[in-house]
């Protein structure tokens, strides 16, 4: 009690304070956060599950998880291709009296399947050997064996260009507190206008491309504009509407197209008439490669979305509504109406991912056109933390791992399927970010903002 | 149990958190740690509860040094820890909450092969097939309850529970686990003043049973009322120790750092026209209740009307209303002679209404948004802020920097989330932003709830500042103390309705009377109104 006397005899003198004293806020950044700041007392702020996972999906995981976890995938999935090869499986049952062998060939079991997989995405060596070959380079461009040297490239970019337009209205939707399931009905809805809009009318060259890239957003926005207004007005939960729409949307797909008015002439199956030449999008590599002005667009709604984000009201309006709408509406900012124009915008970026497989690569419609693109666009979206430029390099690794896959399927014998594994080993490490920081022995990230809602309770 | 803390010096980075603390607990000892928000109690807390290792000093109980590695050496060694922010889950009852983590178990008859489980890696299962022994448990609880008057029924589901008897049942989950020195981080802010009654004698049970208790706060009424020492901690150090009859104006000084007055002087009002106009307000909250029961008021320029009354009588509702936040069932709301009842939030800011939210972190701020976002939350849709659709980053830093100084807010750049700051920086930033509009009406729920005494100082002067430029002020309170600082006039709630006005010098038995419902009569209201009637003959009876 009486240890430090001269300290607490010592009489206050108001010069005493130091001016650049460390204030509580310094403190709480070093991360140890000796005294975060008290929750407003009374009541304790209990968070909807959904808002927390939104909020350590978009705060919490730094990038250095997201690779970290990438590469975990891969390499489990490294160890999966290994472990499924029948030649390999044999090598392994005579591992005592051979282990160099065993694990020689799992080694090039896994390594032949990723490289494999990394010349149908990225790059072929063969390729531009094959350029060399020829007499010179004037014959090389016109037989296609330069185009070949792209090949993989554009393939990726092909099959990244529905999930960047996807993924983006996903993460958008993310930003403002919703979960978006329904890109899958808002990709069919865009599909059915832009297809009518594709065979049924005629216009001339460019301006037919442009009204059909706007009518697959408008058919999109449509659905997105109604989950909105039924969440706004009626209270319902968007994630239920947006589910049951897809079931709505893909059966309403599989009707319209049996109808005389989409179905294409002459054909029994649902298949709609292939769009007019004029309305299909430009190819930006030359006609031996499918990659097109879709990829363009994608990227330039990309940046759309980040601008929108971050340095417009609208941005502004939609992400306070999504980190917390009580504040916002305090603030005077209208929850309802955001939630019903973010859902708009979402639905017609949906809609555009349609756009690219139409007008980009199938030209015409089926029951199926729309893929998975709906629950991968949630796994890129959280792959991308819900940033605009996230969702473009997850889209861009799905894509590659997409491409990839399936001309690792043709060179060897492992299936497709396994980069389905590999995708949902990435989307697994992510989510469980502790399971990646625990391998690695990494740094809790610094608990700040939304996080704290989860970390604080030591502190105080 | 004695317990001493030798020299605990705890370093973040660059930073002391604590900084060679030392303190003595005597058994049956409430030792208050009294120091602003930041000076470091919660780091000792930790530390002394094993959550952070010390960077030097040692802890010493009944004289023998010990080693925490972890809570669970700190229960061992007999501490027993009530967090802020209580550790309980919602769905499950008192008693299961008490005994989560060493569940009492009825051992199932199995044979003896089965034997006990043992997993590599996992804690061993106690019984196999052990049952929960629900019996056991509840009795604990209530044993417990009966001999410190707890009033803790064993069955109720915690999320039922008001916050008060969440507490306690904390303090049973210590109790449980042999605890000999209580630490009680900040008890009392999340409590009525009823359930901080009640609290106190639990407390002086608690001690006259030989425990002893650690209690941390900023509240200086409450240390003088409870504590048998005050240790004063400021930026990380022991800067005095006190006996609980020491003076508020010396216990206020050690904690800040420099004088600070407790009751910011102000001048007598000069009241002037009618502003807001509030007539036969009635409101229903979320569950359908009528939550404001036909309440009418006036405020006029150049005065602050205080509403008084225990949490939970409609004041709540009643801002709420007043933002356009929820919407009235039958009355109305007039600014300067219109009426805007149907107006939304957005067209009452726009006409100059000023909000402090009640709740800061759930309705003033977005946590993860930066200061100089948080500062144009309402006005970012605005120039010089947005151009057309455009942000105007630029001029919302400028904006922020400014009013950062203006507001002495403690932050190490604009660009910080604003969750990060401490609970005054965080007021404060909420107070530039609507201080900074043009204003005709301020309203202000519990502006003060949670903070310091320094920064309490600080928007009690702002808030008097407001009133003299000749805006009409509302301030909600639950605290006494703060309507008396800063009314000029008093109306008190009680169950959505007003009970009475009074002038600003009525004595607080009366004002309690009136918190109790007491003058809810038509005669209390009408005898009592001759005495104030010359700052407000009307109102009361409408």
């Amino acid at each position: 009690m009486s240890e430090e006397p001269a300290a607490s005899e010592q009489p206050i003198a108001p010069d005493e304070e130091p001016v650049t004293a460390p204030d509580p806020a310094a403190l709480d950044l070093t991360g140890g956060s000796p005294d975060v700041p008290a929750a407003a007392p009374g009541e304790r702020t209990r968070q909807p599950f959904g808002r927390i996972l939104i909020q350590s999906i978009v705060e919490g995981n730094s990038v250095v998880v997201t690779v970290l976890a990438i590469i975990v995938a891969i390499v489990v999935g490294g160890l999966l291709i290994a472990f499924t090869d029948p030649t390999v499986l044999s090598a392994w049952s005579h591992f005592f009296s051979d282990p160099g062998h065993a694990i020689a060939q799992a080694w090039d079991s896994a390594a032949g399947a990723y490289v494999a997989m990394f010349e149908g995405s990225i790059f072929n060596p063969h390729t531009v050997a094959a350029v060399f070959q020829q007499k010179s380079l004037g014959t090389a461009f016109s037989d296609g064996t330069v185009s070949q040297v792209f090949s993989p490239i554009s393939e990726t970019a092909v099959n990244a260009t529905p999930l960047i337009f996807a993924g983006l209205s996903v993460a958008l939707a993310f930003r403002a507190g919703l979960f978006n399931i329904g890109a899958q009905s808002q990709f069919i809805g865009g599909a059915i206008l832009c297809t009518w809009l594709g065979f049924g009318i005629s216009l001339p060259p460019f301006i037919h491309v442009v009204v059909c890239v706007l009518g697959a957003f408008v058919g999109g926005a449509i659905l997105g504009w109604l989950v909105g207004a039924l969440k706004a007005y009626t209270g319902a939960h968007e994630v239920i509407v947006t589910i049951m729409l897809n079931y709505v949307m893909a059966y309403f797909l599989s009707w319209v197209l049996g109808t005389s008015a989409m179905q294409r002439p002459g054909r029994s199956d649902l298949i709609s008439p292939v769009i007019a030449n004029d309305a299909r999008l430009p190819l930006l590599l030359g006609s031996g490669l499918r990659v097109n002005a879709s990829f363009l667009l994608a990227l330039a709604c990309a940046v759309g979305v980040w601008w929108l984000l971050t340095r417009s009201t609208i941005g502004f309006e939609f992400r306070s509504v999504g980190a917390n709408p009580n504040a916002a509406r305090s603030a005077g900012i209208s929850v309802t109406r955001s939630w019903i124009w973010v859902m708009l915008i979402a639905g017609g970026l949906a809609g555009l991912a349609s756009t690219a497989v139409i007008q980009g690569t199938d030209f015409s419609l089926t029951f199926q056109s729309y893929g998975t693109y709906g629950i991968d666009a949630i796994t890129v979206a959280l792959l991308g933390r819900a940033r605009p430029l996230g969702v473009v390099l997850a889209a861009l690794l799905f894509g590659a791992l997409h491409a990839g896959g399936i001309a690792m399927q043709a060179s060897t014998s492992t299936p497709l399927t396994i980069t389905t594994v590999i995708q949902s080993l990435v989307v697994l490490f992510v989510a469980a970010p502790p399971l990646i920081r625990a391998i690695f022995r990494l740094h809790k990230a610094t608990a700040r903002g939304a996080g704290q809602s989860l970390a604080k309770g030591w502190n105080g | 149990m004695r317990l001493e803390l030798r020299g605990i010096t705890k370093r973040y980075g660059a930073l002391v958190a604590n900084d060679g603390i030392s303190l003595d607990v005597e058994p049956g000892q409430i030792h208050a740690l009294l120091g602003e928000n930041g000076a470091g109690k919660s780091t000792l807390m930790n530390v002394l509860y094993g959550l952070t290792p010390p960077d030097e000093g040692e802890i010493l109980v009944d004289g023998r040094p010990i080693t925490l590695r972890s809570p669970k050496d700190a229960i061992a060694a007999g501490f027993g820890m009530v967090h802020q922010h209580f550790m309980l889950v919602p769905v499950f009852t008192v008693a299961e909450n008490v005994s989560l983590g060493e569940e009492r178990t009825r051992r199932l008859r199995l044979p003896e092969r089965i034997g006990p489980v043992k997993l590599p890696g996992l804690p061993s299962i106690p019984s196999p097939m052990g049952l929960l022994d629900h019996r056991a448990m509840r009795r604990q609880v209530r044993e417990l309850s009966e001999t410190y008057g707890l009033r803790v029924d064993p069955d109720a589901r915690i999320e039922e529970l008001p916050v008060g008897v969440q507490q306690r049942v904390e303090i049973i989950k210590a109790l449980v686990r042999q605890a000999n020195v209580l630490i009680l981080d900040e008890p009392t802010s999340v409590l009525t003043p009823g359930e901080t009654e009640e609290l106190f004698t639990i407390m002086r049970q608690l001690k006259a049973s030989g425990r002893s208790i650690i209690f941390i706060s900023h509240k200086l009424k409450e240390v003088q009322e409870i504590a048998d020492v005050v240790t004063i901690i400021r930026r990380g150090k022991v800067v005095g120790q006190r006996p609980p009859t020491a003076t508020d104006e010396e216990l206020a000084a050690l904690m800040v750092g420099r004088q600070v007055a407790l009751r910011v002087s102000k001048a007598p009002a000069k009241p002037e026209d009618v502003v807001l106009e509030v007539s036969d307000l009635r409101v229903d909250d979320e569950r359908g209740h009528r939550a404001v029961d036909g309440v009418s008021f006036e405020v006029r320029a150049g005065e602050i009307l205080g509403i008084a009354g225990v949490q939970g009588n409609g004041q709540t509702e009643l801002c709420e209303t007043l933002m356009g936040l929820l919407s009235a069932v039958g009355g109305s709301v007039q600014l300067d002679g219109r009426d805007i009842t149907a107006d939304t939030p957005r067209q009452r800011i726009r006409r100059g209404i000023g909000y402090v939210p009640e709740d800061r972190q759930a309705d003033g701020l977005v946590a993860t948004f930066s200061v100089a976002d948080n500062m144009i939350l309402d006005v970012f849709d605005r120039p010089p802020f947005a151009r057309g659709i455009a942000l105007n980053l630029a001029a919302a830093e400028k904006n922020a920097t400014g009013k950062v100084e203006q507001f002495d807010v403690r932050t190490t750049s604009v660009e910080t989330p604003v969750g990060t700051l401490s609970g005054g920086n965080q007021q404060k930033v909420i107070l530039a932003r609507e201080l900074g509009r043009d204003l005709r009406v301020l309203v202000a729920s519990q502006p003060t709830r949670g903070l310091d005494v320094g920064s309490i100082e600080f928007v009690h002067k702002r808030i008097i500042e407001e009133r003299d430029k000749g805006i009409a002020v509302i301030i909600i309170s639950a605290e006494l103390d703060e309507i008396y600082a800063l009314a000029d006039r008093i109306a008190v709630m009680y169950e959505g309705r007003i009970t009475g006005f009074r002038p600003p010098t009525v004595p607080v038995e009366e004002l309690g009377m009136l918190m109790a419902g007491a003058g809810a009569g038509a005669g209390a209201g009408a005898e009592n109104g001759a005495a104030p009637a010359s700052d407000e003959p009307a109102g009361e009876s409408s």
